[in-house]
């Protein structure tokens, strides 16, 4: 409990740095309150001479009437107008503040190192940078209209009651503590459940997500009983949470409205007795009555905004964990330039998990210009060593250096910007062949697109889609097939032209002899570049300047074709199972 | 409207809910009226007995206030959550049976925020809803009603005045409601953008657009609250107007009680006690304003939803559930065209081949040539544009698709593993299948070693989408995972992609034991050349189909793809 105590404040204290960067939005908010509340206030003294000048048969004071309806009709403009603009201004800072969220959430994503990513499931970090931060948005706004207003109207009732009466004030101060005791024990109690409901959402998105991405396999293999049931035991412990969650929070509306009404049967029962004694006019009374209900109302409010909020810092707290993880290591400044591509790993360990050593005491160097296979049965760990050369995770221990530079003390950017990388699996984003071609690069001209498209050999299956290169494409649209998805990927190197390519099974699914005339280019390409490639195919390998033989994440063996088969290692064993039968 | 039905096993709740909060509102309704006897009988009479004694009835009013409302609130918490639990089961079983065409057509993105955003906000506008629809109207209507009675002049003021708030309402909801639609829209692609940079995380960072991705980012972010802002403007009037509309009703009131109470024809209490009803109008009112809010969420997301409730999966199920025990082929494919869109090139013209129980078809051709729609066809994905798909010897459209998927699986390049372990990865083949079963198929699928190289065996846990394996591992798993159902056709589309030649050899050379049809889709004419029967495609178009010796015979596009790969042989037997 004391630790939930401790985030909520943490959490708390989050927000009100974001509320921060718009002090003058909430100044002018809260400005517009007290002026709101003031009005709304006003309004019933005057309503209540108005009345009091109502006092018999022939004895009403006309000109007293209308001068207070004129006042009254004077306050209700100005309240309408500050508390329109106050609903503006407050629903600008809500707004705002979760733009602001969000927009750093999705900064951190940027940041976070591919390590967390692989471990996080994308449905339920996509449900706390929208669906959490949604539901603090409306705690936000409930709270900045209601604990506004709320609060001015507290004060300045109190104000006015301890002007018209004291004892009937001191009934009402002493009745109130009640309610916030009520409405605070509810709000630590709910706030488990919020908490529970919050996170079966996360899941609930995280299984719709995975359920609509593999749609081809729960059809094919009939599973949508068991992917359905899987779904119905989320659904029903988030039943279970938000019933609570919601049943329990709405229990401080009634309960601080009893605890009102007794404060108002009170006033009237003290108010009636005052008034037979003379002590209080009957307009006084009604005065006081309305008060004892204004009084009550921010009361009543407050307490339900309070249970609400719960609700909201739960959800931002989410967000705030993953705002809060653990980013990349910082980015030096320095910059590779004029790469020439000579890379070069010594004394490399690595390992995903500490207790599954995988790459040790790894030491190689391609000179630039120089093409380098790795070879090795599936599984061989040849990814790691791409997610090492492209800095995608960082080596436990010894350097990596490009051109004699440590790829730790310069720039992520300007290292990847050095590599054109291909990978067997393919990745489209949301856009236009063009888009998906030139991947940033500003100024490129459609000539140019068209060129790469060309060297890819995409041109011809690009002319023949429905808008050519203006056709929009996604991650998800089954209009390409594998192949013509590698096709797109490898123009995207042939436009971006790195000094350093990264080629893992880049033409795996590309049939052989379009990937024959691929070759043609890619070895036009790799001419004077270094390039590491993943491959099968036999020709690659042997016209390889070095080959980096893995096996079970590890690497066994390097040197060249002759080299490695007169060495009679690893890789004359697997020469010979594939290739010389 | 098929959201609404929903509620139906929660009517008697959803009546009682909010009947609860009328009586509610009912004893509030009374205090005015005790107040009045309070001030006329207690105070006008010096009786102060009479005053504790109404002030007793307010406390009591209060207690079974309390009582009535929190039964009230546990339904209508009960009814909100139960109904958002039965249509999101509904709505994920729903989706679930859409085709991938229709997923195409609608994308992903828009279907996560429905299923959670709008569903929330449906389910927040229920449990408002029950809580003070009955309620607000009743205390508006029933404060009217009460002050008519009390002072039937007064009858003009106080119609006037709902009228009038009606009319408000209605004006400020009716160009509200679109708005808060265009919301939602733009949280679609702000989500989108969200879903699509954890998916191409790889290549976004290998590209360095981790800066342009935030800048798209934000600029949509920005569009999304430019819009939140602009509906949010709009519900931002109805609070003030209320107040002003109401307020005058209540300046109205004095001034012609003040000319009958001068008169002699209204006591100083009735008036009084209109003008406490009036502003119990008023409270009830702002509350209602914000519900009016919450609903015009709700009615707008709701509208979304039953869009997807809406959308009818494009094909539909057969009626046929089981396949007869003897036929001669498992597919035929007769004179078979297919385009994906209407007026899009044909991706396959005028095909026709068998496969017969217990033989192999290979399948190949060159990147886009149309293998994989083929086997999109055999699982019906989608249905022939012209021409017949047939299974077991009739047209595969009768069948249902549990008679389908229970005789042919596939496996395709991209294989799929879901988290959980090895174990309950493989048994989505058979459930029932037991350890002796899983370890065969693993066998077959030259699997066994990743088994054996993982902590817990068959128990090693897999992660999301598989991605602690290496795609080639992915492969064998799903191509074990296949054969633990026993297909009688069992389809390989390019999933021996990222295996190497001498495991591809050897998993083939397993499979040719089994008794199951096959198809086999590749690139390499290695894996397909053993095949009884190998059709070649080109651009959609059937121009071969024969044993891998007729082909090299007959069939230019086959040599050709032949050459190509032999070229590689060559230089191995150098």
């Amino acid at each position: 409990m004391n630790n939930g105590a401790a985030t909520r404040r943490g959490t708390f204290k989050r927000l009100l740095a974001y509320v921060g960067r718009y002090r003058y939005t909430f100044a002018a908010a809260l400005l517009l309150a007290v002026v709101t509340v003031a009005t709304n206030l006003a309004v019933p003294v005057y309503i209540g001479r108005a009345v009091d000048a109502i006092s018999g048969e022939g004895k009403v004071d006309f000109p007293l009437i209308s001068t207070m309806l004129l006042y009254i009709a004077v306050l209700l403009g100005v309240g309408a107008v500050s508390q329109f603009l106050m609903g503006v201004l407050n629903n600008r800072m809500t707004c705002s503040v979760v733009r602001d969220i969000r927009d750093d959430a999705f900064r951190t994503i940027q940041k976070l190192p591919m390590g967390v990513l692989d471990a996080q499931s994308p449905g339920d970090m996509t449900s706390r940078v929208i669906i959490d931060v949604e539901q603090l948005a409306d705690g936000l706004l409930l709270g900045f209209t209601q604990l506004f207003t709320g609060f001015v109207t507290i004060v300045g009732t109190l104000v006015l009651l301890f002007r018209v009466d004291v004892v009937i004030a001191l009934v009402v101060l002493l009745v109130t503590p009640l309610s916030l005791f009520i409405s605070s024990f509810i709000a630590r109690h709910v706030s488990r459940f919020f908490r529970e409901q919050s996170l079966t959402r996360g899941e609930q998105t995280a299984i719709t997500d995975e359920m609509i991405s593999s749609m081809q396999e729960i059809h094919g293999f009939l599973m949508e009983d068991a992917v359905e049931e899987q779904f119905e035991e989320i659904n029903a412990r988030w039943r279970k949470s938000s019933m609570l969650a919601t049943f329990y929070s709405s229990l401080t509306n009634p309960s601080t409205r009893f605890v009102n009404s007794l404060v108002y049967a009170s006033v009237a029962l003290a108010g009636g007795i005052l008034a037979i004694k003379r002590l209080l006019t009957v307009g006084d009374l009604t005065c006081v009555l309305s008060y004892a209900n204004q009084y009550t109302k921010p009361f009543n409010e407050i307490s339900g905004v309070v249970t609400e909020l719960q609700n909201a810092f739960v959800c931002a707290s989410r967000v705030f964990s993953l705002i809060d993880e653990r980013q990349e290591s910082p980015d030096p400044q320095a910059a590779l330039a004029d790469v020439r591509g000579a890379v070069s790993i010594d004394d490399v360990s690595f390992s995903y998990v500490p207790d599954r050593r995988l790459i040790e005491h790894f030491t190689f160097s391609a000179p630039a210009g120089s093409s380098v296979a790795i070879v090795g049965p599936t599984g061989c760990g040849k990814t790691t060593l791409i997610n090492l050369l492209m800095r995608f995770y960082d080596v436990d221990s010894g350097t990596i250096s490009v051109d004699g530079t440590d790829i730790s003390s310069v720039s992520r950017r300007s290292l990847r910007s050095s590599y054109g990388m291909v990978l067997q699996d393919t990745w489209l984003k949301q856009g236009t062949v063009y888009d998906n071609i030139v991947m940033g690069r500003p100024g490129v001209s459609r000539e140019d697109v068209a060129r790469a498209a060309k060297l890819a050999h995409a041109d011809e299956f690009i002319a023949r889609l429905e808008n050519g290169y203006d056709t929009v494409l996604s991650d998800e649209s089954a209009a390409l097939s594998q192949g013509e998805r590698q096709l797109l990927c490898i123009a995207r190197i042939m436009l971006s032209l790195p000094p350093m390519l990264i080629l893992d099974e880049a033409t795996s699914s590309i049939d052989t002899r379009t990937e024959l005339l691929i070759q043609e280019s890619f070895g036009r390409l790799m001419e004077g570049r270094t390039s590491f490639v993943v491959a099968h195919r036999l020709s690659t390998i042997k016209n390889a300047d070095m080959i980096i033989v893995m096996r079970d994440g590890k690497v066994v063996e390097t040197g060249n074709h002759e080299q490695l088969l007169a060495s009679n290692g690893f890789y004359s064993v697997l020469y010979n199972s594939q290739f010389a039968h | 409207m098929k959201l609404k039905s929903y509620l139906k096993p929660y009517t008697g709740q959803c009546i009682v809910a909010p009947l609860l909060k009328l009586m509610e509102a009912f004893l509030e309704l009374l205090v005015p009226l005790v107040i009045a006897s309070l001030i006329d009988a207690g105070i006008g009479r010096d009786d102060s007995g009479h005053v504790v004694r109404m002030s007793l009835f307010l406390a009591g009013f209060a207690l079974l206030g309390l009582g009535v409302s929190i039964t009230a609130q546990y339904f209508s918490a009960k009814v909100a959550t139960g109904f958002a639990h039965d249509a999101k089961n509904d709505l994920f079983k729903h989706i679930q049976r859409l085709s991938a065409a229709d997923l195409d057509r609608i994308g992903t993105s828009t279907l996560l925020t429905r299923m959670t955003s709008d569903m929330n906000q449906v389910q927040a506008g229920v449990n408002m809803t029950l809580r003070l629809l009955l309620r607000s109207p009743f205390v508006v209507f029933g404060a009217a009603v009460m002050a008519i009675l009390v002072d039937p002049s007064s009858a003009a003021i106080f119609l006037g005045t709902i009228a009038l708030l009606s009319l408000l309402v209605g004006v400020i909801m009716s160009f509200s409601l679109p708005q808060y639609r265009n919301v939602q829209r733009r949280l679609d692609t702000v989500l989108s953008r969200v879903r699509e940079n954890l998916y191409g995380v790889r290549v976004l960072r290998a590209f360095c657009q981790e800066d342009a991705e935030t800048r798209s980012f934000a600029a949509e972010n920005e569009a999304l609250r430019k819009q939140q802002m602009l509906s949010a403007a709009l519900s931002a009037l109805t609070n003030p107007l209320t107040t002003v509309v109401v307020n005058v009703g209540i300046m109205f009131l004095i001034y012609s009680g003040g000319l009958k109470v001068d008169s002699g024809a209204m006591s100083q209490g009735t008036v009084v006690a209109l003008v406490n009803y009036m502003s119990q109008i008023l409270i009830e009112l702002i509350k209602l304003a914000n519900l009016l809010v919450t609903i015009s969420k709700a009615l707008a997301c709701a509208k979304r939803v039953n869009g997807v409730f809406a959308m009818t999966p494009s094909r539909s199920e057969g009626t046929v559930d089981t396949i007869p025990a003897e036929a001669p082929s498992i597919i035929d494919f007769k004179d078979v065209t297919f385009s994906y869109g209407k007026g899009a090139a044909p991706a396959l013209s005028k095909i026709s081949f068998s496969v017969r129980t217990g033989r192999m078809l290979g399948i190949i051709g060159g990147t886009g040539s149309g293998k994989s729609t083929i086997a999109a066809l055999m699982l019906r994905q989608y249905d022939a544009t012209s021409g017949e798909v047939d299974f077991f010897g009739r047209d595969i459209r009768d069948y249902t698709d549990r008679a389908i998927h229970s005789s042919l699986v596939a496996v395709f390049q991209k294989a799929k593993l879901f988290k959980g372990t090895i174990r309950s990865n493989l048994k989505w083949g058979d459930r029932s299948a037991d350890d002796r079963a899983l370890y065969q198929a693993l066998a077959i699928a030259q699997a066994s070693e990743i088994v054996g190289g993982r902590n817990g065996g068959l128990d090693a846990t897999v992660e999301i989408g598989g991605r602690n394996f290496s795609g080639g591992q992915r492969q064998r798993l799903c191509i074990a995972r296949a054969l633990v159902a026993h297909p009688k056709l069992l389809i390989l589309d390019d999933s021996t992609s990222a295996l190497d030649y001498a495991t591809d050899a050897a998993l083939r050379g397993a499979l040719n034991q089994l008794d199951c049809a096959l198809v086999i889709i590749s690139q390499r004419t290695l894996s397909v050349r053993d095949a009884d029967q190998i059709l070649v495609l080109d651009n959609g178009r059937q121009v071969g189909l024969g044993t891998h010796e007729e082909l090299l015979e007959s069939c230019g596009v086959y040599q050709e793809i032949y050459d190509s790969q032999y070229s590689d042989r060559r230089e191995a037997a150098k």
